[in-house]
């Protein structure tokens, strides 16, 4: 009994959060349009809750669940209570726009809250099929989310697309843990450590299924050689689920990566750390170059994330205390940056209107000099520009690299971020260099401009301060990885 | 009060005029331009006002840093909030507050769309390169530096010439790769120390070949800002597409971040290898000298033939850097404040110019002497202190860089020394044309002679030139105990014993 009572209240968030997932669904049923605005509040306030119960079981010591294939860390509560607070300004900024687009229904609500639940397992999962099932209820669900709009064209064929790659991600990844479960005899993360430490194994067999591994998770991070599906993804989606696609998933994935990479496999760490150094040498270089050469705006943040995935993989590459604490930065500061990227590309859509070109943020500033900017501090803080918070991330990575000892690999890296900075740069020309080309008035409901105004300028305060985020990501990391 | 004022005066004089500049942005709106210029005219003289403590309270016999402010400001890299100004950094801070003020009574009536916005992005970047001249710690010198890009790219993109997106972007560019480079060799010495502060990387011994990759690193970051041959030539671009004020800052200060940075971080940091690269250094500096001089004889552009003569006149700085004697370190850091006077002057007379007839090409001017004579009286005295004239502030620093020079090497004496002619043809030519001569066409026919504020400006800054020409020493004095002890510890090897 003991036992259970402990299963349940560790896996409490996650048992809210399902459960008023489905009290979205059958309150959707009985619900009228006009009445609908409550599943709105209903999911607020299960994050609310769950953020809520994370909060008050949160202990600093690690503890295991249902039979040790689910774990409560502090690595695992910080990554739940990020992924919460993205949620709710997902949801926050997207009323609006769905509500326009007609999406405005019970399985929006009902679908992000199962990808949210999706994420806090992988978040949480300590068994290889634990993080399995978390990763497929969170794609499963973003694959409907993005074709939710069924009439749309361009999103029907980009879930398609997403669906199929995805799949064929999942397959690679399965594939992959089979070769580790097949030479250590366990699925459990803290098992299979124990095994590959003990005794030798063969380790041919080993890398063979670490390469499938890294490969699928590369598939999930959206790094290089496997981003394909990132631009026309990003591209055809409706912008509010891209902008759910490109925040908060990456903190469950890089918490995949770590349990996965850093908790199960660091005794292969020497064979990862090379996959993870070429990916990310390649990811920016192709990401930032790539941007260059867009117009779509949605298409070069795609590219843009693709090269912010190779720095987050420049500190996992680390395979230190030092370049995961990084890394979690980074990716933290990412999500925040892009959360309020996306929101300002919400804010200039209405209703027929879709702002994803380039052209459309032009004159900006003589718009509204407020909007522009939140964008202007956006891109300067994508572009690691202090004293934005996307320096400091910049800066958190490159001395783990540095520490690591690939003083080149951090030249190079450094030489593409000048390369990156030109198309963030162009963004805030356009903006305040250029004169307007539609002058229709930019509509948002009040709670939108003030909470995105509140991100945006958390990236200006962040970057002042940057030291209380940064001992997050410490305490995160250190109390959770031994 | 005054004491913890005199305790805070560095942080007071970097977060004054940046909050003065959030005020200017946040209250003012373009149906009252006049309200944001007051308000800005106040920030601006309120804030210079607040520097000027610094030289009175400064201990002159005292060659180290003072003013010190230091605290905890990022504990996971062991960064500190660390300020703290000597007697290089302090004529350039005030430098820095006197300009801001000079740009905003400038920009007074001329800039007439987003004034706001256009006062404000000086402010601020008048309060960010201030952080620059006094930060201690390298990561929030590297803030400091980055940050003072943001405001500058709007300002040349914003209220810039036709060509102005492309000049902007290449002056963000070049200098974000160059600095990003910097950044990189302040972590490699954070990873030997542990620390950020500059004052543990003045001691860390290192090997001569990471002394030298360390001081290209800070090269690529300070010789692009000088800027030096041959990475000088976003600044003719920059020059020539940024509006007066711009083109004043961007000559008046940007530069002299470029070579106050090489006297605080890469020489000090890396003294072997500054010695070892010094010919390499000297040889730049002369090409520049020599070879600038010549290239701005030829320009048809008037802000063009000024931002070259800034980079001929910058190479006369680098070559007292790296010529390692008392004469040619103390005339750079004269050379440098004498040049803030006399580009911002120039800047502003061609601004005079170009604000009435809209055109900076030399040929559509003529005789205005004619018809401004007042304003033609004010040119040709900058023009003269452009060209070394004894008496102008600009002779005084290139006479003592030339006397530095000689106790070195002869030859590098003649060849600086060649400035003096072409200075004086490119600049004394140009008057001719501009100014002499018949009335050249109905535009300059109809100009009409300064007004008070322009005449104010003028006058204030021909004082300055004038003043520190004759007497100089109220600026050597400050200068001195700093330059004594710089030379001294670049003296020392800082090569690991027993290698």
């Amino acid at each position: 009994m003991e036992n259970i009572r402990y299963d349940l209240i560790t896996a409490l968030p996650e048992i809210i959060l399902l459960g008023m997932a489905m009290i979205v669904l059958i309150a959707d049923l009985f619900l009228k349009q006009s009445n609908r605005i409550a599943i709105y509040g209903l999911s607020q306030l299960g994050l609310l809750l769950a953020a809520y119960f994370t909060v008050t079981t949160h202990v600093p010591s690690v503890g295991y669940a249902f039979t040790g294939t689910f774990v409560d860390d502090t690595l695992a509560d910080v990554l739940k209570l990020m992924i919460y607070v993205g949620t709710s300004l997902i949801f926050v900024y997207t009323r609006q726009y769905i509500q326009l687009r007609n999406m405005f229904r019970g399985e929006f609500y009902a679908l992000v809250l199962f990808s949210v639940v999706g994420m806090m397992i992988m978040v949480s999962g300590q068994s290889m099929l634990t993080l399995y099932i978390g990763l497929e209820l969170l794609s499963l669900s973003l694959y409907a989310l993005v074709a939710l709009d069924r009439d749309n064209h361009r999103a029907t064929e980009a879930a398609m697309k997403y669906f199929v790659l995805g799949a064929l991600a999942s397959g690679m990844l399965l594939y992959g843990m089979s070769m580790i479960y097949g030479m250590t005899g366990s699925l459990n993360i803290s098992d299979i450590n124990h095994a590959l430490m003990s005794g030798a194994r063969i380790h041919s067999v080993l890398v063979l299924g670490l390469v499938f591994i890294v490969a699928g998770l590369a598939f999930k991070l959206g790094a290089v050689p496997f981003q394909m599906w990132v631009p026309d993804v990003y591209e055809g989606s409706p912008t509010a689920m891209t902008m759910l696609i490109s925040s908060v998933p990456k903190l469950a994935a890089f918490a995949f990566v770590i349990r996965l990479l850093a908790q199960a496999l660091p005794t292969l760490a020497v064979d990862w750390q090379q996959m993870l150094l070429i990916m990310a040498v390649l990811s920016i270089v192709l990401g930032n170059v790539t941007a260059i050469a867009q117009t779509n705006l949605k298409r070069m943040l795609a590219y843009s994330t693709i090269s912010h995935v190779g720095f987050v993989l420049l500190g996992l590459m680390s395979a230190s205390g030092n370049g995961y604490v990084s890394a979690l930065f980074y990716i933290a500061s990412y999500v925040v940056m892009t959360l309020a990227g996306f929101g300002i590309i919400i804010l200039l859509s209405r209703k027929g209107f879709e702002a994803e070109n380039l052209s459309d943020l032009k004159g900006l500033n003589q718009r509204s000099p407020w909007i522009a900017f939140l964008m202007l501090i956006v891109m300067f803080s994508m572009a690691g520009v202090p004293p934005t918070l996307g320096f400091y991330a910049k800066f958190a990575v490159l001395q783990a690299a540095l520490q690591a000892g690939f003083l080149w690999v951090v030249v190079f890296a450094v030489l593409m971020a000048v390369i990156g900075a030109f198309y963030y740069l162009r963004v805030i020309k356009l903006m305040y260099f250029d004169e307007p080309q539609d002058n229709s008035p930019i509509v948002a409901p009040f709670d939108m401009r003030v909470i995105l105004s509140i991100n945006a300028l958390a990236l200006l305060a962040i970057g002042l301060m940057p030291q209380g985020l940064m001992s997050i990501c410490f305490y995160a990391i250190s109390r959770s990885l031994s | 009060m005054l004491d913890y004022f005199l305790q805070h005066i560095l942080s007071f004089s970097i977060w004054l005029p940046v909050l003065a500049g959030g005020l200017v942005l946040f209250t003012a709106n373009d149906s009252k331009p006049n309200l944001t210029r007051w308000l800005a005219l106040f920030g601006s003289v309120l804030s210079f006002l607040v520097t000027i403590p610094l030289y009175t309270h400064f201990n002159f016999a005292d060659g180290g840093f003072q003013f010190q402010e230091r605290f905890l400001w990022i504990m996971s890299f062991n960064i500190h909030y660390h300020l703290g100004a000597d007697g290089i950094a302090i004529p350039l801070i005030l430098l820095t507050s006197f300009t801001t003020v000079i740009v905003v009574i400038s920009a007074w009536e001329v800039i007439e769309k987003r004034v706001a916005q256009y006062m404000a992005s000086f402010l601020i970047m008048s309060g960010l390169m201030i952080g620059v001249f006094s930060a201690l710690d390298a990561i929030l010198y590297y803030v400091f530096w980055e940050a003072m890009l943001i405001p500058m790219f709007l300002v040349i993109g914003i209220w810039g010439g036709p060509n102005r997106v492309y000049a902007t972007v290449k002056f963000f560019l070049y200098t974000l790769l160059g600095s990003l480079l910097m950044l990189v060799a302040f972590i490699y010495m954070f990873h030997q120390t542990g620390s950020f502060a500059i004052t543990d990387y003045y001691q860390l011994p290192m090997p001569l070949n990471v002394q030298v990759l360390i001081f290209l690193a800070f090269f690529a970051a300070f010789a692009v800002k000088i800027p030096m041959w041959p990475v000088h030539t976003w600044l003719p671009d920059a020059h020539v597409e940024a509006p007066t004020g711009g083109s004043v800052v961007l000559a008046a200060i940007a530069l002299k971040l470029g070579g106050y940075s090489f006297l605080r971080f890469a020489m000090p940091i890396a003294p072997d290898a500054a010695h070892h690269l010094s010919g390499f250094m000297i040889a730049l500096s002369l090409i520049a000298i020599v070879y600038i001089a010549l290239v701005a004889l030829v320009q048809k552009d008037m802000k063009k033939l000024i931002a070259y003569s800034s980079i001929s006149h910058m190479g006369f700085v680098t070559l007292g850097f790296f010529i390692f004697n008392n004469l040619g370190l103390e005339g750079a850091v004269v050379q440098m404040i004498s040049h803030g006077f006399i580009s911002a002057a120039m800047f502003l007379c061609v601004g005079v110019l170009y604000d009435r007839v809209h055109s900076r090409q030399i040929e559509a001017y003529g005789g205005v002497a004619n018809t401004m004579p007042v304003f033609a009286a004010f040119a040709v005295l900058f023009a003269m202190a452009n060209s070394g004239l004894p008496g102008t502030s600009g002779f005084v620093g290139e006479f003592m860089v030339i006397l530095g020079a000689i106790q070195v090497n002869f030859w590098y004496a003649f060849l600086a020394s060649f400035t003096l002619i072409f200075g004086a043809a490119y600049t004394l030519w140009m008057v001719k044309r501009v100014f002499y001569g018949e009335v050249a066409n109905a535009n300059v026919a109809a100009l009409k002679d300064l007004n008070k504020r322009e005449f104010l400006i003028l006058s204030i800054l021909a004082i300055l030139v004038l003043a520190l020409g004759v007497y100089p020493q109220p600026l050597t004095d400050m200068t001195n105990a700093t330059v004594t002890q710089l030379l001294s510890h670049l003296a020392n090897s800082k090569l690991p014993v027993g290698l």
